[in-house]
């Protein structure tokens, strides 16, 4: 158990300073870097709580994908990020203030709402890991129970992935283009042309 | 020990460092993103901590429609983004009053 303990607070305390670091890097890059470090650390708290699943795809999807497209975006754009940075300092009394009274009352919150009987138990409560293995139990409930928002997910990535596409589509002029329709439509009136040549003379 | 409480007040943290990004970075687009990105991810140590704690699997296939959202959202972001910079060669965001809004 405390051994639990310690994982935990290595494992949250790395993600919080990291977090603190995406948010004051000078550098987007290293704003990005310390993004990847958070999320791998918010993935082996999923490994305690016993979400093998959740934890790999936070892995594939967070580090794989998202973080390396901004990786991409950052270093595509040729920004003055020096220039980005003004009024950083000028906001950040206001916003650590903010901040502080944000984290204090998300607290009271916990600490003081014990009126739903949910973790109400007198008992501490441990998280509870299932003889069946995660990745089976999500399995059996995601294509079953949930089986349209699984669907509608994948609505979700397909309306993304045409919308990012149209976006950044750019029409560059002088490309020639098949036009189906003209080719189809096309009869013998259109298609060829009669012209008179006289003999001994070009068209 | 670890309770619940514990998880419930690293989600909080990590909340609010997500908004504090976007009230600090008020000109970088991207940043404002990645704050974005971890709001999400404290949206989903919530949803992860409970289902563990009450033992109901449905957390984390809420978890991993966050999931989903989140990417398809990064996606289209940066895709506005970069439109964004290519019309305007900055990504300031208050130089964004092209709508007149």
């Amino acid at each position: 158990m405390v051994l639990y303990s310690l994982t935990f607070y290595l494992f949250s305390s790395v993600a919080v300073l990291s977090a603190l670091m995406v948010i004051s890097a000078k550098n987007p890059v290293h704003s990005v870097l310390f993004l990847i470090l958070s999320f791998v650390n918010a993935s082996g708290l999923f490994v305690l709580l016993g979400a093998e699943f959740l934890a790999m795809i936070l892995v594939v999807v967070y580090v794989g994908a998202v973080a390396v497209l901004f990786l991409f975006v950052v270093m595509m754009l040729d920004i003055n990020f020096v220039k980005l940075r003004e009024g950083f300092l000028q906001y950040l009394p206001f916003g650590a203030l903010l901040g502080i009274v944000l984290v204090i009352e998300l607290g009271i919150l916990f600490l003081t709402d014990r009126s739903s009987n949910i973790y109400n138990n007198q008992t501490p409560i441990q998280p509870i890991i299932n003889e069946v293995e995660n990745t089976k139990m999500i399995g059996q409930i995601l294509y079953t129970e949930y089986f349209y928002l699984f669907q509608i997910c994948g609505i979700i990535l397909l309306v993304a992935m045409i919308g990012s596409i149209t976006l950044t589509l750019r029409d560059k002029g002088g490309v020639k283009k098949q036009n189906i329709d003209s080719q189809n439509t096309v009869d013998a009136s259109t298609a060829i042309e009669k012209k008179k040549v006289k003999i001994g003379e070009g068209i | 020990m670890i309770t619940l409480e514990h998880y419930l007040f690293l989600g909080a943290i990590i909340f609010t460092l997500g908004v504090l990004g976007i009230f600090l970075n008020k000109k970088n687009l991207i940043i404002i993103l990645m704050s974005i990105e971890l709001i999400l991810l404290s949206v989903n140590i919530n949803f992860i901590a409970f289902s563990a704690y009450i033992n109901d699997i449905s957390g984390q296939i809420f978890a991993m429609l966050t999931l989903t959202v989140a990417a398809a959202e990064a996606a289209i972001g940066l895709a506005i983004l970069v439109v964004f910079f290519r019309n305007l060669g900055s990504i300031e965001v208050n130089k964004i009053n092209q709508l007149k809004g």
